[in-house]
C-alpha cells in the first residue's frame, strides 16, 4: 500500500544474487485456436533496466506481456519470478508477486478525479475513506515523478493524454512493483508529452524498476531502452543491446531481412552487442 | 475543491477569487452543476404565480411538499441505480406492490402497522437482490430484467389487492397519520434548522482541519461558515412560510434525512466511491480489483427498497392502496426527477440531491397544471417534453466533454 522511493537501495532481491533476472520466461508458446501466437519465449528482465519490446502489429507483443500479468495463461513453458518457478492465473496474482501493468487502454474512470483513480480499489480507510491521506500521498507520489498536474482533484476527463499516462503509471506504483510493463505508452501523444513519459520511464529505471515497454516508435525505443527485443510472428528474432544497436538492424530484424534467432537470453546480459 | 492546486491559504480575497474562477472556468467546460435546474424552478414557479396567484400560496407549497415525499424517496433509488449506469424501469410496480403488501398487512392481517411497512420494504430489498443476481450471473440488460419485473410485480399487486382492488386504510391510523397529519411545530422545525446546519458546519470544519494536519491546501474558514449562514437563512424563511399554513411535514423532513444519509454514503465511503467507479468504467473499475458484482446488487437493492418505502409512503398519503397504485406515471416520474435533478443517463454522474431538485420540478409541474384545472393528459405531455430536454441537455453535455476531450 505504502508506495515510497525509499532511501538507498530500491530493491531488496528476495532471490539473493542482485544481478540475477527478477523474471524469467522460458519456452513461452502459446496459441488462440489455430493462430500461434508466441512460439517458444525466452526472456530474462533485470532490475534497473528498461527492455523494448518490439515488433510488427500482430507479432505477440501484447500477448507475452498479457502472460505475465495474469492475463492469459501460457500453453508451454515457465516463468520465475525472483527465482522461484511461478504460475499467475489472475491479475491479482500478478500485482501480488509485484509484476504491475499499464494497458494500452488505460482504465482510468473518466468522471474520478486523479486521487480517486490513482487509488481505485485500494483505498485508504475503512467504510468512510481517509480522502486526506490519500491525497496528500497523490502529491507525494505525483511530486516523485515530478508529474506536471495542477490539481489531484481535477477529474481525469479533464487531464491531457501525457498526464493520463502520467497518471496511469502512477497508479502502477503503489504497492512498490519489480516490473512495471507499459503496453505502448507513447502511441497517442505529442511530442512534449512523449518526452514527459520517456523522462518518467528513465526515473523508474533509476529507482530500480524493471520496465518493459512495448513500442512502435523507434525513436523512442533508442531514447530509452537499454536493451531490445523483436518479436517477429510469435518469435523471438532479435536482440539487440543499448549503445550498439542500430536503427536498420532493428528495423530489419523486425521485417525478417535480418535473423538472429540464434541468440539467447543468456547472451542480453554478456557483451554481446549487435551484429 | 477547486482550490486543490494552491499550495497555501493566502487569505480571503484570493481564495474567494480562486473559488470564482473555478467556478466560472467549471460553467465554460459545459459543467452547469444544478444551475440550469434551479433557474428552471424559478421560471416554473414564477409563471405558475402568475397564471394563477393561488400556487405560491403556503398552503399549495405545504401540499406541494406533502405529495413530493412519496416520489422523491423513489427517485432516490433511481439515482443510485442510474450511478452505477443501469436502470430500473420497475420502481413504480415496486412502489404499487409494496403499497399493496402494506394495505394487505395492515388491514386484512391485521398485523401492527410497523410489521406492515417493514414486510413491504424487505420485499422491495428481495425484488432488487433478485435483479442483482440476474444481472451478474446471466448478463441480462437491467433495462429488459426491470421491463419484465415491471410486469411481473404489477401482477402481483394485482392478485394482492384481489377482486375489490382496493384497500383503505382508515384516518386515524398511525401511517396515514404520519403522512397527512403530522407537521413539526415551528420551534421544532427552526431547531431541526439550526441543529442540520450546526452539524453542517462542524463538518465541513473538521474536514478542514483534517486537511490543515494533512498539510494539504484549504479554502478559508468564511467560506464554509457563509455556506452555513445562507442555507439557515434559506430554510428558516422556507420553515416561516409553511407555517403560516399547516407548517412543515414529517414526511418531507423524511425525505431530506434518507437523502443527507445517501450523500453521505456516496461521496464518503468506500461503496461510493465503487458506485460512481463502476458507473463510470466498468472494465476499469473490475481491473482495479472493484467488487463489481457486490455494488451492482447493492445498488438495486437499495433502489428497489426504496421505491418500496416510497409506495409505502404514497399508500399513507392516500389513505389508501389500489391498483392504480404506482401506475403510469409515477415510474416515469420517477426516473424523470433523477434526471432532471442532474443524474446522468450514462452512469457516473449525479449526486443524492439530484432527487431532491428533480422531484421538486415534477411537483411544481404537476402542482401548477392541477391549479389551472389542467386534464392530465395535457400534465403528461408537459412533463413528457421536459424529460426528454433533461435527456437532451445531459448528452448534449456529455458530448460537450468529449469533444473538450474529457470524455
Ligand atoms: N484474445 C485473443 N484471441 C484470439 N487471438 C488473439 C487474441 N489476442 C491476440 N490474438 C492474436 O495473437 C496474435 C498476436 O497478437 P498481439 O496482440 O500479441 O500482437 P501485438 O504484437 O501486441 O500487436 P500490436 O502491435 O498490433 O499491438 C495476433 O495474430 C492476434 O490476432
Ligand atoms: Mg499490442
Amino acid at each position: 500500500m505504502s508506495y515510497s522511493f525509499g532511501e538507498g537501495a530500491p530493491y531488496n532481491s528476495a532471490g539473493g544474487d542482485p544481478r540475477g533476472p527478477v523474471v524469467s520466461m522460458r519456452g513461452i508458446s502459446k496459441s488462440f485456436g489455430h493462430v500461434q501466437a508466441l512460439r517458444n519465449v525466452d526472456l530474462d528482465l533485470y532490475p534497473g533496466e528498461v527492455v523494448a519490446l518490439v515488433g510488427d502489429n500482430g507479432a505477440g507483443k501484447s500477448t507475452l506481456v498479457k502472460i505475465l500479468a495474469g492475463v492469459h495463461p501460457q500453453d508451454a513453458g515457465t516463468v520465475t519470478f525472483e527465482g522461484r518457478q511461478v504460475s499467475i492465473p489472475s491479475p491479482a496474482a500478478s500485482r501480488e508477486l509485484g509484476i504491475a501493468t499499464v494497458f494500452q487502454d488505460l482504465a482510468l474512470c473518466d468522471n474520478l478525479d486523479v486521487v480517486a483513480n490513482l487509488f481505485l480499489g485500494r483505498e485508504v480507510g475503512g467504510a468512510v475513506l481517509d480522502e486526506e491521506t490519500m491525497e496528500r500521498r497523490s502529491w507525494e507520489l505525483l511530486r516523485q515523478l515530478s508529474a506536471r498536474i495542477p490539481s489531484v482533484r481535477m477529474r481525469a476527463a479533464t487531464l491531457s493524454g501525457g498526464q493520463r499516462q502520467t497518471v496511469a503509471i502512477a497508479r502502477s506504483l503503489i504497492g512498490d512493483p519489480r516490473v512495471v510493463i507499459l503496453d505502448e505508452p507513447t502511441a497517442a501523444l505529442g511530442i512534449a508529452q512523449t518526452a514527459e513519459v520517456l523522462n518518467l520511464i528513465e526515473l523508474l529505471r533509476e529507482r530500480g524498476h524493471c520496465v518493459v515497454l512495448i513500442s512502435h516508435n523507434m525513436a523512442d525505443v533508442q531514447a530509452v531502452a537499454d536493451r531490445v527485443i523483436v518479436l517477429r510472428l510469435g518469435r523471438v528474432n532479435g536482440r539487440f543491446r543499448a549503445p550498439a544497436m542500430s536503427y536498420e538492424d532493428i528495423i530489419a530484424s523486425i521485417t525478417g531481412v535480418l535473423n538472429l534467432e540464434e541468440g539467447t537470453p543468456e547472451d542480453d546480459i554478456g557483451e554481446r552487442g549487435s551484429l | 475543491m477547486s482550490l486543490g492546486h494552491q499550495q497555501v491559504d493566502d487569505g480571503t480575497a484570493d481564495s474567494l477569487r480562486d473559488a470564482f474562477t473555478g467556478l466560472v472556468a467549471r460553467l465554460r467546460s459545459g459543467d452547469l452543476g444544478s444551475l440550469p435546474v434551479v433557474a428552471g424552478l424559478v421560471v416554473l414557479a414564477v409563471l405558475f404565480q402568475l397564471l394563477n396567484p393561488r400556487f405560491l400560496a403556503p398552503g399549495n407549497l405545504v401540499n406541494l411538499t406533502l405529495q413530493a415525499a412519496p416520489l422523491g424517496v423513489i427517485a432516490l433509488g433511481t439515482v443510485v441505480v442510474l450511478l452505477v449506469a443501469q436502470i430500473d424501469l420497475s420502481v413504480g410496480s415496486v412502489s404499487g406492490l409494496a403499497s399493496a403488501i402494506v394495505g394487505v398487512c395492515a388491514m386484512r392481517l391485521e398485523w401492527p402497522m410497523t410489521v406492515g411497512v417493514l414486510v413491504a420494504i424487505a420485499a422491495g430489498v428481495v425484488i432488487g437482490a433478485f435483479y442483482g443476481f440476474l444481472l451478474n450471473r446471466f448478463g441480462v440488460p437491467s433495462f429488459i430484467i426491470t421491463l419484465a419485473g415491471l410486469l411481473a410485480f404489477l401482477g402481483v399487486q394485482l392478485a394482492l389487492l384481489g377482486a375489490d382492488g382496493s384497500i383503505n386504510i382508515p384516518f386515524s391510523n398511525p401511517l396515514v397519520q404520519f403522512a397527512n397529519a403530522w407537521f413539526l411545530p415551528p420551534w421544532a422545525a427552526y431547531v431541526l434548522v439550526g441543529v442540520g446546519m450546526a452539524l453542517m458546519l462542524g463538518s465541513d470544519l473538521a474536514h478542514r482541519r483534517r486537511r490543515i494536519l494533512a498539510q494539504l491546501p484549504v479554502s478559508h474558514p468564511s467560506l464554509p461558515i457563509a455556506k452555513a449562514v445562507a442555507l439557515t437563512v434559506a430554510l428558516c424563511v422556507a420553515v416561516w412560510y409553511l407555517s403560516i399554513d399547516r407548517g412543515t411535514g414529517a414526511m418531507p423532513v423524511l425525505f431530506v434525512l434518507l437523502v443527507v444519509v445517501m450523500s453521505g454514503m456516496l461521496h464518503r465511503t468506500r461503496w461510493g466511491r465503487s458506485v460512481f467507479a463502476v458507473g463510470g468504467n466498468v472494465d476499469a473499475a473490475r481491473r482495479a480489483g472493484i467488487p463489481v458484482g457486490r455494488t451492482l446488487v447493492t445498488a438495486f437493492m437499495l433502489c428497489s427498497a426504496l421505491a418500496a418505502l416510497g409506495g409505502v409512503l404514497a399508500a399513507a398519503r392516500l389513505g389508501s392502496a389500489t391498483t392504480s397504485s404506482g401506475a403510469a406515471d409515477t415510474n416515469l416520474n420517477a426516473i424523470a426527477a433523477a434526471i432532471i435533478g442532474g443524474t446522468s443517463l450514462f452512469g457516473g454522474r449525479g449526486s443524492a440531491w439530484a432527487a431532491v431538485l428533480g422531484v421538486l420540478v415534477i411537483s411544481v409541474i404537476s402542482s401548477g397544471l392541477t391549479l389551472l384545472n389542467l386534464d392530465s393528459s395535457v400534465r403528461y405531455v408537459i412533463t413528457g417534453a421536459v424529460l426528454v430536454l433533461a435527456v437532451i441537455a445531459d448528452s448534449v453535455s456529455r458530448r460537450s466533454r468529449l469533444s473538450h476531450g474529457r470524455g
